[in-house]
Order: C-alpha cells, then sequence, then structure tokens
C-alpha cells in the first residue's frame, strides 16, 4: 500500500487566545510569538490513520507540505512518528497561494510521485477552516474523494470509509486509487518516539520547486489564485453580560431560573 | 455574460431542508440586490413537490434533475450534475448550504468549474460599487474573519453556513418556471458506493431542532454528569443535550453531540454552557443562540465574554437547583 499523506504547518491553535495575531495588511495570520507552528491537527489525525493503515497491510507512506522553508519541521515531526518520507514543496512563487493554487502544487508533486493507492489528508487546516485543498486535488487528478472520514480500511480491492454526517454516518465503498479526508474522530495521533525522533533526524527532506514539479508559474501562489481576501479583523463581543449574584450556587442557579422566567425565555 | 443568483437546494425525504430555505432566502437577497434572476437547483428522486416548493421560496426558475441515480448523495455525480448546470444557467453567483452534502459538493463543484468558493460564509454582500459579492467567513476557529472576494472568475461560489441566513417565507401565489434537466451520468461502475447509513442513536430531542440546549464541557471531567445532571435538567427544560469538543475529543460522549466548528451549528432560544471556556471553536457553534448562559467555576472564561448572563460557580451545585426551579415554575 503507497499512501501519499499532505501537510501544513500552521500557527498553534493551543496557543493562549491573547496571544493570537493577524497582519490584517498582509492579510495573513501570524504565529504568535514565542509558540513554534505545529503540523496542523487534523493531519496529525491523518498521518496516524496512514501510518495504522501501513501496520495492518504493509507499504510505505509519503508526506508531502507546501510551505516556506520552516515548514521542514512538519516533516520532521511526520518522520518522527513514522512516516517513511517528506517532500518539501516550496518556491518563492508558491507564495499567497489560495486553496486553488494549493491543490495545483500538490497534485502535480503527487503526480511526480506516481505510485500511489491513498492520499490521506486532514479535513480542513486550523488556521484558514477552508476544507477545499483535498477536495481540489482529487479534482486535478479526476480521483474520487471522501471528507470528513472517521475510519478508513482496506475491504477486498476497495477501501471501505465512514463518512461523518450530522446524524451518524455513512459507510462507502471507494475504489483506489482515491482521496479520503480525516477528521479528528478516526484516532488519536502518536507522540514521536525518542528512535523516531532520531532517525528523522538523519533523513534528508528534498525540495521541490516550480522547475522539479513542472508547474506552470501562471497556476501558482498568488498568480493562480482565484478568492482574494479583502478584510481580516478580530471580531470584538461587547461583553455584556449579566452576572447572577447569590450567596451559594444553588442560590445562584435558583435566581438563574426566575430570572429565564423574568425574560420569559422559559 | 454570466448572470443571476443559483442556489443548490437540498431535499430531505421529498421536501426542501430547513438549510435549503435559508440558502433561496439568501439568493433571493442577493439577486435582488443585483436585480437579476434567483434560480435553483434541485437534485434528487421524486424531487418534483420540493422544486414546486423552491418557486414558493422564491425561485423564479427551477432547475430539476429528477433521477433514480440521484436517490441519495454522491459527489462524482452530483457534481457531474450540478456543472452541467451552471455550464446551462451560466450563474454568477452560486451559493450552497453547508450541510452535510454542501461541505463536499462545494469545493468540488468550485474546482470543476475552475472557479473559486468562500467556504462556509456567514454573512453574504453586494459591494454597491463592484457589484461583486463579498463573502464573510469566520477563520481560525472563530478567532477572526475575513471577507472574500471572487474577482475574475464566475460563477462566485460560496457555501453557508446553516442559521446564519434569514430563510425565505413561502408563499403560494409565487410563479416560477421549472425546467427538467436531462440527467447524463456515466455508464462506467462507480467509484463510490454506498454500504449503509448509520444513524446515532438520538436520545430525546434532537440538537439542530431544539429550542434550548445544554451542553457539558470538559470541566464535566468524565462522562457520567452528562447523564447525572445535565440530561435531568434537559428533561424538565425539554431540551437537547450537547457536548464541546474536548468531551467528544475524550470520549465521554459521541460526535453527534458536538455543538462547533466541526461539529452542529445551534441556535437556540437559549444555550446553556456548563464547565465550557468558551474556545472560538465552540462559539463558532452556539454564538448565534438568542441568549448563552455561561456556568463556569472560573470568572475570567473566556465564555462570559460572549454570555448574555452568567453563573460563576460550579454547574454541580448550580445546575439542580436551577433543575428544580424550572419544575416549580413549569408545573
Amino acid at each position: 500500500m503507497d499512501i501519499i499523506v499532505t501537510l501544513k504547518q500552521v500557527p498553534d491553535p493551543e496557543a493562549p487566545k491573547e496571544s493570537f495575531r493577524i497582519d490584517d495588511t498582509a492579510m495573513k495570520i501570524l504565529n504568535p510569538a514565542n509558540v513554534d507552528p505545529v503540523i496542523n491537527g487534523f493531519d496529525e489525525n491523518a498521518i496516524e490513520a496512514a501510518l495504522q493503515m501501513r501496520e495492518a497491510v504493509g507499504g510505505k507512506v509519503v508526506a508531502i507540505s507546501m510551505g516556506e522553508e520552516g515548514a521542514t519541521r512538519a516533516l520532521k515531526q511526520a518522520l518522527a512518528m513514522g512516516v517513511d518520507e517528506g517532500v518539501l514543496l516550496h518556491d518563492a512563487a508558491f507564495a499567497n497561494a489560495d486553496a486553488t493554487s494549493t491543490a495545483y502544487v500538490l497534485a502535480e508533486a503527487i503526480k511526480k510521485i506516481g505510485t500511489y493507492q491513498l492520499i490521506l489528508c486532514g479535513r480542513q487546516a486550523s488556521d484558514w477552516d477552508q476544507a477545499q485543498v483535498p477536495s481540489g486535488i482529487a479534482e486535478f487528478l479526476g480521483l474520487p474523494s471522501v471528507t470528513a472520514v472517521q475510519k478508513v480500511e482496506v475491504q477486498g480491492d476497495m477501501f471501505r470509509v465512514q463518512r461523518l454526517l450530522e446524524d451518524g454516518y455513512e459507510v462507502l465503498d471507494v475504489r483506489p486509487p482515491c482521496l479520503v479526508t480525516i477528521s479528528n474522530e478516526a484516532n488519536k495521533p502518536r507522540y514521536p518516539t525518542l528512535k523516531g525522533i532520531m532517525a528523522a533526524g538523519k533523513k534528508k527532506i528534498p525540495v521541490w520547486n516550480t522547475a522539479e514539479l513542472g508547474v506552470d508559474p501562471a497556476h501558482v501562489g498568488n498568480a493562480g489564485a482565484r478568492t482574494k481576501v479583502t478584510r481580516l479583523y478580530i471580531p470584538r463581543f461587547e461583553g455584556k453580560c449579566e452576572f447572577i449574584e447569590g450567596e451559594t450556587p444553588e442560590e445562584m442557579g435558583e435566581k438563574l431560573a426566575l430570572r429565564l422566567r423574568e425574560l420569559k425565555i422559559i | 455574460m454570466a448572470q443571476g443568483v443559483l442556489v443548490f437546494a437540498e431535499v430531505a425525504e421529498g421536501g426542501l431542508t430547513a438549510l435549503a430555505r435559508e440558502m433561496l432566502g439568501a439568493g433571493r437577497r442577493l439577486a435582488d440586490a443585483l436585480g437579476e434572476p434567483l434560480m435553483t437547483a434541485v437534485l434528487g428522486s421524486g424531487v418534483q413537490e420540493a422544486a414546486q416548493e423552491a418557486v414558493y421560496h422564491g425561485a423564479d426558475s427551477v432547475y430539476v434533475a429528477d433521477a433514480p441515480a440521484l436517490g441519495h448523495y454522491e459527489t462524482l455525480p452530483y457534481s457531474a450534475v450540478m456543472a452541467q448546470i451552471a455550464e446551462q444557467t451560466t450563474p454568477n453567483i452560486l451559493l450552497i448550504g453547508m450541510g452535510d452534502t454542501g461541505r463536499e459538493l462545494g469545493p468540488r463543484l468550485a474546482f470543476r468549474l475552475r472557479t473559486g468558493l468562500a467556504s462556509d460564509c456567514v454573512e453574504l454582500t453586494i459591494n454597491p460599487q463592484t457589484k461583486v459579492m463579498e463573502a464573510t467567513r469566520p477563520v481560525s476557529g472563530g478567532n477572526a474573519m475575513a471577507t472574500v472576494v471572487i474577482e475574475h472568475t464566475r460563477p462566485q461560489m460560496a457555501t453557508v453556513r446553516g442559521k446564519t441566513m434569514e430563510p425565505a417565507a413561502r408563499d403560494t401565489s409565487r410563479q416560477g418556471t421549472i425546467v427538467p434537466v436531462t440527467v447524463q451520468l456515466e455508464a462506467s461502475p462507480a467509484a463510490v458506493t454506498l454500504v449503509e447509513r448509520v444513524k446515532a442513536e438520538a436520545a430525546g430531542v434532537r440538537l439542530e431542532d431544539a429550542e434550548i440546549v445544554i451542553s457539558g464541557g470538559r470541566g464535566l471531567k468524565g462522562p457520567d454528569d452528562f447523564h447525572a445532571v445535565l440530561s435531568p435538567c434537559a428533561k424538565v427544560l425539554g431540551a437537547a443535550v450537547g457536548a464541546s469538543r474536548a468531551a467528544v475529543d475524550e470520549g465521554w460522549v459521541p460526535s453527534p453531540m458536538q455543538v462547533g466548528l466541526t461539529g452542529k451549528i445551534v441556535s437556540p432560544k437559549l444555550y446553556v454552557a456548563c464547565a465550557i471556556s468558551g474556545a472560538a471553536q465552540h462559539m463558532a457553534g452556539c454564538g448565534y443562540s438568542k441568549t448563552i448562559v455561561a456556568v463556569n467555576r472560573d470568572p475570567d472564561a473566556p465564555i462570559y465574554q460572549r454570555a448574555n448572563i452568567g453563573v460563576v460557580g460550579d454547574y454541580k451545585r448550580v445546575i439542580p437547583a436551577f433543575q428544580k426551579k424550572c419544575e416549580e415554575l413549569l408545573k
């Protein structure tokens, strides 16, 4: 089984809320000061799903990431978790990409890798929350895709997946090669072992740029973008909370009921 | 030239979904702002009535693809038929509700049509000068908001979060054209086949329909108090029980109970958050509630910035007393 996992390095969503920063001129979500960026959480679920599948049926897992040179960090962590190979897709021309130009570069990298039966992605990235790139990759490659999946396994010559629905899930059989996006319900990502970290340290991460990928410069980065962010802002809430006073929690509970009655809410 | 607003109207059990009616409402307002027609696409099997309903809900024309192969949603056939309708109607704007269908169909269709998509939007307006749609969406789990435009490609596509748009009113005197669409799907074996649908056991009131929701978070420290504290109170109020992502990730409650960015979006008249800190992720799912009550021991919890009414105290003691008083009041 040859599996490709796509990764995105993102600002740490677990960082304190006060440290959340944006650049409202460059329209960028910034990394909080003194907090290292991390692998997008849903992508870690995708890595874990890939590793579990490799453990079940054998094979190879390759991780790819488009990003700045610093994104090598995310790939190193994926290697430390147990991924076999990592490739960074980096070129100054890839900057300010949107979902379209990102999906294009990732799809071209997947074509260059060539051999795969399964592409696993996180269901969305926690910085821009778009959930578009995986469907874009599948469309560029002409593959079937299933999104927001909580289980993926081999079933004969198909993949059997559980796609999350609002009221449960549906079980689908998908013909390989295909693309599946993994949700946080799927698993708990493993921590890298010391041995894994040591081994990852020794592995080289090749960097593929425009020339190496043979991509059309008109379709990458800002040049290939179809959407444009015209405003980015942090919403302010008025914070007009009315507090229920009382000597004991029980008294406050009762007063809460009375207040809601007074407001005709209950 | 691209003209008109096309809305994908999701159908369930032969009728328009609540989300479809919201999309028709949003589509009508955008169409009126542009002085352009509102078109609707209805896909499914046995959906003629739903098509007529779309007219009653404001559509000037409805493109109906009625075929057994479309009886349940699958990405590839639905994308193919929607692409066919979009190519036939050349809309300026194309809206899809962010439900089970739309979250997968939207991105796939946008790439098929080689256009841009603003996903999971909560506000759509037309710029009065440029006549371009400005789509505003939460990013970073709701910590920031971004306004997105699609400048050069058409249609301008958006998927739209549920409960954020005023639904269209039903008016049976409305007239509209119903246009049948000939469905031509590939004869080759399907790449994706449905094996079964599994409904989560829904105990009590459905979250998305509930007038009152009472939710628990990480502070419940385990599954027990969902049953011992929250459920009895919910029963008294006729409320549904929800949970934050932390409680789902810990395995305390099943994922269909999750309220939040990657869970359900609810907008009840009353939302009671117990021991929930109020991460943007969670507020994305309940921020549209009419009244938010927060019960938390930490007076500095971020949820108090969003709550209308706050109780600083232990839910284990606040909620049973609250429940008892409610029982008296509701007698």
